[in-house]
């Protein structure tokens, strides 16, 4: 990776409906992180615990869109991102989360909350309203918001990741050859 | 007499009389993207992955037959950029979810996906209902992940004779069934040595408890992609 050749790019990341595995991943990258500071820093992230986006360079998007939380939260990225990435499976086409879809959000919860097995008798649908309400499907991220590039995999591995940043930072569109594209 | 050619992006590919454009490429082993077609198979023209300007004229490669003299385009941005928007509407319409599929790895459409670099399904996800058929004893049929490219249904009707699947209904409603007056797999004559028990290109026909027993990393395409695979001839899934 070059040096910065002016002020550093403003990365901010998410994790959505997603497992943080992306993020591990991106910290998977090992000692070329020394690399990466050198050219960014880091805005809204679980690495900073910044609770807000401000305005950015970068937006780094793991997970799906699951829940009202998860709208608001990836257009406050879209809103101050200028470059929206979508990365790993989750993102990408719903993953994992995405398998209630074909089943009734009611069905979920009640076999979830009330009817499954080892349920005590009595419980019954959390409805805090602190909880963030869900949505009827969960949702890649591009069907909510204009993205940018993509990053596929479950997650994407170190490689993947760095070689898509740099292609990225340096002002050119993702190319992940064989290896590194992958979509599990 | 020289024997007859045609080129193909270019170079040039020997051909006898009555070959399609596909089976000339194939045995000169030249990659032209496919789903639908399989050597052993009556070609079925469907899938248009193998789509090629045929002197300037788009046509499926697999149903064209071989000229002398034709020109024929394939690996060019514009054929590609349009069979990987064939790629995502397969992607979309089914559930695709690679990471827990047991075809993950060996699937002709996830291999052809990452051949043709497609990062993103970009349409909006259909996200079907479409239960499974775990009835037979030693297969499992995963409908989720069917893309209609009939395979199963050739060769159980042309080479196995037993006419097990069929493709029900008409265009975004085509689905694949089984032919059992209870639509199950176990009420049929379907067995393991079924050319049909082998031809699926993605993860619908599985045979059960053998699933992930290969690592990822020694998986069939994770070794090479699908393009530098030696072609497969009559005879072979």
């Amino acid at each position: 990776m070059a040096t910065a050749p002016g002020p550093k790019l403003k990365v901010a990341t998410v994790s959505l409906a997603g497992c943080f595995g992306c993020h591990m991943s991106l910290l998977d990258i090992d000692e070329r992180l020394f690399d990466l500071v050198e050219l960014v820093e880091f805005d809204r992230s679980p690495l900073t615990d910044i609770k807000h986006c401000g305005p950015c360079d970068i937006g780094y998007i793991e997970g799906g869109v699951c829940n009202a939380e998860n709208v608001q939260v990836l257009r406050e990225f879209r809103a101050n991102c200028r470059t929206l990435i979508s990365v790993g499976a989750c993102a990408i086409n719903g993953g994992l989360p995405a398998q209630r879809n074909h089943l009734p959000l009611s069905a979920v919860l009640d076999e979830i909350y009330q009817s499954g097995p080892c349920i005590a008798t009595g419980c019954t649908i959390p409805n805090d309203p602190e909880l963030p309400l869900l949505l009827n499907k969960v949702h890649p991220i591009h069907e909510v918001v204009k993205v940018d590039y993509f990053i596929p995999g479950c997650p994407p591995s170190a490689d993947a990741i760095w070689k898509a940043l740099n292609d990225i930072i340096a002002g050119r569109e993702p190319n992940l050859g064989h290896g590194l594209i992958h979509y599990d | 007499m020289s024997e007859a050619t045609f080129t193909l992006d270019g170079k040039t590919i020997p051909f006898r009389e009555g070959q399609t454009i596909m089976q000339a490429a194939m045995a000169a082993a030249a990659y032209i993207p496919r789903l639908c077609y399989h050597p052993g198979l009556k070609p079925h023209g469907s899938c248009k992955l193998c789509t090629v300007k045929v002197n300037g004229r788009h046509t499926a490669s697999c149903t064209y037959q071989a000229q002398p003299g034709l020109a024929v385009e394939s690996d060019t941005e514009e054929l590609n950029g349009e069979r990987r928007s064939l790629l995502q509407m397969l992607f979309v319409e089914g559930n695709h979810f690679c990471p827990s599929c047991e075809a993950s790895g060996n699937c002709q459409l996830q291999a052809t996906a990452y051949e043709l670099k497609m990062m993103t399904p970009h349409y909006d996800h259909f996200f079907p209902d479409r239960p499974v058929d775990a009835s037979h004893p030693e297969y499992l049929l995963d409908f989720n992940r069917c893309i209609l490219c009939s395979l199963c249904v050739r060769a159980s009707r042309d080479v196995d004779g037993k006419n097990v699947f069929a493709l029900a209904e008409r265009g975004i409603k085509t689905r694949l069934i089984v032919n059992a007056e209870s639509g199950l797999l176990a009420d049929t004559n379907f067995s393991a040595d079924d050319m049909a028990a082998h031809v699926c290109p993605v993860g619908v026909i599985l045979r059960k408890r053998t699933g992930f027993s290969v690592p990822i990393g020694q998986r069939t395409y994770d070794i090479n992609p699908i393009s530098a695979l030696p072609q497969p001839k009559a005879g072979e899934s």
